[in-house]
């Protein structure tokens, strides 16, 4: 964060890289940029994923009761005991992404690359990049790498903090 | 008429907003710009993102199925 900037501010840390959950930070972030705030992403454990050059993020129906699709008219669920059989996450994966292209929804790569274009600082979890052993060169530019003190520091001068 | 004209039709939350940040980097200060979109709600969106920015809601009307939004540039 700029010391000369008088704007509002609001961080996040963003510890889930599912599909689905990719979707609350990116919206948040490029819509409070677009209202003129100064905003910063740290991106730890799962979340960091979504920092990878190629993204192949996928939705899983297990243990989600919550989650039903529409489908033939109405709403389908799925039992755990069916959402553990093989290929049922990629078919939901695969619907998921149907449904974001019909319903005019941002892909996850488009709200990315507009976070970065709206100046949107990103913070990359050293120590997860070190847990799970990812590489820097598979990672998109522009993220710096941090811990959690470079956070709380951003966190202690933001107005909004968010933990997604 | 808006000096401008962004089409948002058929995109969803937040992309006419996004699209309208964008495209009012091209109005100059003092110019308008009409945003078109079929996202119901883009209305109360467009208030918030007009009282965050500062930039002027000069119309929000709809037609039944396209929402219309005349933006003007403060700053």
């Amino acid at each position: 964060m700029s010391k000369e900037s008088n704007a509002k501010s609001l961080s996040m840390i963003v510890t889930k890289g599912t599909l689905d959950w990719a979707y609350p930070p990116f919206i948040l972030a490029t819509t409070a940029a677009a209202m003129g705030l100064d905003v910063t992403m740290f991106f730890t454990f799962y979340g960091l994923t979504l920092l990878k050059k190629r993204l192949n993020l996928k939705v899983s129906p297990l243990g989600n009761a919550a989650m039903e699709m529409p489908m033939l008219g109405m709403h389908i669920g799925m039992p755990n005991l069916v959402s553990a059989l093989p290929g049922v996450d990629a078919a939901a994966t695969a619907m998921m992404k149907n449904l974001i292209k019909r319903k005019g929804v941002a892909s996850i790569e488009e709200l990315r690359t507009t976070a970065l274009e709206s100046d949107v600082k990103m913070i990359a979890c050293q120590m997860t990049m070190d847990l799970f052993e990812y590489k820097l060169e598979d990672m998109i530019e522009g993220p710096v790498l941090g811990g959690a003190a470079t956070y709380i520091e951003t966190a202690t001068k933001s107005e909004i903090n968010l933990f997604i | 008429m808006a000096d401008q004209v962004l089409d948002a039709k058929g995109l969803n939350c937040p992309l006419p907003i996004l699209r309208a940040k964008k495209a009012l980097k091209d109005v100059a200060v003092g110019g308008t710009l009409e945003v078109l979109a079929t996202d119901p709600g883009a209305v109360k969106d467009f208030e918030a993102f007009c009282r965050a920015t500062g930039n002027e809601l000069l119309a929000s009307k709809s037609d039944g199925k396209v929402f219309s939004f005349v933006i003007k540039r403060t700053s």
